[in-house]
């Protein structure tokens, strides 16, 4: 069965460096990291100290406030250090790898055979639980919750984002046993959002609801889906997964063994050969990037150019990101750079660039803002890439204004803050718009729950 | 332009935070982000950010106005003169009349933010880049420039600074300006001597054709002449041609709402279309044919370029048909039923512009209705 799904708003953004389907392996990192930041919300109680040994699978941190949601290591090795930033927050755990691998053994199972609570146990206990977010506000899923349904997006549309066709390939039986899975943890269905053009193993997955995607950038977004299927309302819960994760999990039921390897893209005009590479999480940027980068000041995002987070080459790759892009600094000035016409590099959804002449050119769009932040003016242009049915503008003012009951009117339980990144593009007034709702949904947790 | 980026940078630090004329930083902002796109890169969210920005959007309007305007200048020459003269004596004639009008209206009102953002430590706002033009634009060209200096200070500091500054005005600041001079200075803003420099010496007549309209004749000015603009009235009003080339420019680059600009039009063609078909004997207006409505007075200039200004008009997108359609409306309301004012597009933006947050909270409020129905059936 099949529901299709048609996202008419929304902006491509053509970039310059795209992955080719070309997968490509790199050397094994020395240091691994787990970073508790990535897993927004979770305050980690630390169950290793320094200096300790530990296997793939073994528990590093659990999160104070639920001590069941436990999160493992991704590699046996020693833990080297532990990052701490202002007031002792833990920013990083970092491990020296072995040069092999052992793993703490989790026991393989049958997914199709095991019940709710069982699924759920063995979640818990091997770290998988971590992949499992949910919406409303985008946080880690409460054990506790049974979701009315759950969702997972394949369909990429972020720029420069990896494609889950490409890089869950060979990876079938995983997925679909992922699927077997988690589908015992909701009472309604699992739905999977695929690429309309996409004819990858994706098609066949069993027990999913597949909704064929077509449409500009966020028509991925998992919380555009979610808008269109079966839009999230005040007090329920969906769940929501990353396809490449979902194979993780499938993985690691399978064998038993906790072996987060992942496929991902290195994109971005500022890369040399970009293609796809598996490495495993918690990989370090420089292990990934050293020698693939072009000469001149670049800008590593973990993550797409979107939605990303800036890291520097000692950082590692994030928890949910499955791709790197670099993109050049854009820290120059322009002479009258803001005259309209002129400047024609630029990518600009209006048309006062004569960029508008060339729609299918890649653009190599650096990180410069374009401008300073304004106040709002120019109405309309937020409407323009916002498929889900609320009100942006009017939502972004309420939580300026830190309003509640207008943010819960105006639909805050169905938007997270990657359903605004196209704003923080567009915007005129360079409005932060992310920022702006992950306030709106910090202080929602806080008065509401 | 290194030499003057290198000039600029090396007094940067006097204004920045701690320098010595810190006080003074959005003033030597508000020139160097004019001079040079700033190298500020992205800090939080996306890390790729579109091109445009507010002083793009503001220039292109600018850009837009410059046929009209040039146009304006021509004719007011064309009028003041009569016929026989060349193009530029008219045109010289013109620009000599209306670029002090210009001058004024940036000094006065340029002078003013700059004033409120040095006194409240924010950045200068580009808006003025546009209303500073408008202003003269919809002014009579004999209006006397301390007149014109009253108004743009009122409108700048009552029309915006007083509610917060760009983005938070209610009303249309050029209008105030337009509103405020037509009430403190009426003689010099009606009547048949404004409209034609040097009172229209050698020209026939100075009077508009709404003039003539609320006098209960029908005018005689060819639909010709109505469209391009060969006709007395307001500096920047009256060659239709111009402001639909300016509209084009607006729309082409999406800078403006085409929802707006239809939607009057459609308000009032229809209510046009409706006096017509009561006819009257005593009121021409009720007589004057509907598409013509749409060539004299103000209406083209504000639906292109008064009543789309964002800031002002409805801000939702089903908000902005019924803001567009009532405007077009109530103009050629009050052009035909109100015999105190021959033009009524000016008041009717002006009342839009009160009611469109409104109309948008209406429109909101279906959406929020839509939600909790949602919620209400979930839970049956």
């Amino acid at each position: 069965m099949s529901k299709d799904i048609k996202i008419r708003k929304g902006l491509s953004i053509n970039l310059k460096g795209k992955a080719k389907h070309e997968l490509s392996s790199v050397s094994r990192s020395k240091i691994y990291a787990i970073n508790p930041p990535d897993f927004y919300g979770v305050i980690p109680k630390m169950v290793v100290k320094a200096g300790e040994k530990v296997k793939a699978g073994d528990v590093v941190f659990f999160d104070k406030k639920d001590e069941q949601i436990k999160f493992t290591s991704p590699v046996s090795g020693e833990i080297r250090e532990i990052i701490r930033g202002a007031r002792r927050r833990i920013l990083s755990i970092k491990i020296i790898a072995d040069t092999k691998d052992q793993f703490k053994d989790l026991g393989a199972k049958n997914p199709s055979k095991m019940d709710a609570i069982q699924v759920k146990e063995f979640l818990l206990q091997t770290g998988c639980w971590a992949y499992i977010k949910q919406r409303p506000y985008d946080i880690m899923a409460n054990p506790a919750d049974t979701p009315k349904a759950i969702f997972i997006s394949a369909y990429a549309t972020a720029p420069l984002a990896a494609e889950p066709g490409f890089a869950l390939q060979g990876k079938e039986k995983e997925f679909q046993a992922g699927i077997d899975a988690i589908s015992k943890l909701t009472a309604g269905k699992v739905h999977l959002g695929v690429g309309s053009n996409d004819s990858s193993f994706l098609n066949n997955i069993k027990g999913v609801e597949i909704h064929k995607v077509s449409g500009k950038h966020p028509a991925g977004n998992v919380g555009v889906q979610i808008s269109k299927i079966d839009p999230i309302n005040a007090g329920e819960r969906v769940w929501v997964l990353k396809p490449v994760d979902v194979a993780i999990i499938g993985q690691t039921l399978l064998t038993g063994k906790y072996s987060p390897s992942k496929v991902i893209a290195l994109a971005g005009s500022q890369v040399k050969d970009p293609k796809y590479y598996e490495i495993i999480q918690g990989a370090q940027i420089k292990d990934i990037v050293d020698g693939k980068l072009k000469e001149g000041k670049s800008r590593i995002i973990s993550g797409d150019p979107l939605t990303g987070m800036k890291v520097t080459p000692n950082d590692s790759i994030g928890f949910y990101d499955t791709e790197i892009t670099v993109l050049p600094e854009g820290d120059k000035y322009r002479f009258f750079g803001w005259m309209p016409f002129f400047g024609n590099d630029k990518f600009s959804m209006s048309r006062t660039f004569f960029s508008f002449l060339t729609p299918n050119k890649e653009y190599d769009l650096d990180t410069n803002m374009n401008g300073e932040e304004r106040a709002m003016v120019v109405t309309g242009e937020m409407e323009k890439v916002m498929p889900i049915d609320i009100y942006p503008m009017q939502l972004i003012k309420a939580v300026l204004a830190g309003d509640i009951e207008k943010m819960e009117n105006l639909g805050i339980y169905e938007v997270a803050p990657e359903d605004f990144a196209l704003i923080d593009f567009v915007s005129s007034s360079k409005l932060e718009a992310q920022d702006i709702i992950r306030q709106g949904i910090d202080l929602m947790i806080k008065e509401v729950g | 332009m290194n030499f003057l980026r290198k000039k600029l940078d090396k007094v940067k630090p006097l204004f920045e935070k701690g320098g010595k004329y810190e006080k003074f930083g959005p003033a030597y902002f508000g020139i160097d982000t004019f001079l040079f796109v700033p190298n500020h890169t992205t800090k939080r969210g996306a890390h790729i950010r579109d091109g445009i920005d507010l002083k793009r959007v503001m220039m292109v309007v600018v850009i837009a106005l410059l046929p009209a305007l040039f146009f304006g200048m021509w004719n007011i020459g064309f009028q003041a003169m009569g016929e026989g003269h060349s193009f530029w004596e008219y045109f010289s004639f013109g620009a000599l009349k209306v670029i002090p009008m210009i001058v004024v209206s940036y000094v006065v009102g340029l002078g003013i933010e700059f004033a409120y953002a040095i006194m409240r430590g924010h950045e200068v706002n580009e808006g003025y880049l546009v209303t500073g033009l408008l202003i003269p634009m919809i002014m009579p060209v004999e209006l006397p420039l301390w007149m014109l200096a009253v108004a743009v200070a009122f409108a700048v500091i009552i029309g915006k600074e007083a509610f917060g500054g760009t983005g938070m005005n209610i009303l249309n600041p050029a209008l105030v300006a337009r509103a405020f001079a037509l009430f403190s200075y009426a003689p010099h803003m009606s009547g048949n001597t404004v409209w034609v420099a040097n009172g229209g010496a050698d020209a026939a007549s100075g009077e508009t054709i709404l003039g003539v309209l609320g006098t209960n004749h029908m005018p005689t000015t060819s639909v010709y002449d109505m469209f391009m603009g060969y006709i007395p009235g307001s500096i920047g009003e009256t060659s239709v041609l111009m402001i639909l080339i300016g509209a084009a420019i607006l729309l082409f680059t999406g800078i403006a709402s085409w929802r707006v600009m239809l939607s009057i039009v459609l308000g009032a063609s229809l209510t046009g279309l409706f006096f017509n078909a009561i006819g009257s004997d005593t009121n021409a207006l009720f007589n004057f044919p509907w598409w013509k409505h749409l060539l004299v007075g103000g209406f083209a200039f504000g639906t292109v370029f008064m009543a789309t200004d964002p800031v002002t008009a409805a801000q939702t997108t089903k908000g902005k048909w019924i803001y567009g359609f009532l405007i077009g409306f109530l103009a050629i309301m009050i052009r035909v039923i109100n015999p105190t004012l021959p033009e009524g597009m000016m008041m009717a933006i002006l009342l839009m512009n009160v009611f469109a947050p409104t109309i948008d909270h209406y429109v909101i409020e279906s959406n929020i209705k839509k939600r909790k129905k949602r919620l209400q059936k979930v839970k049956a």
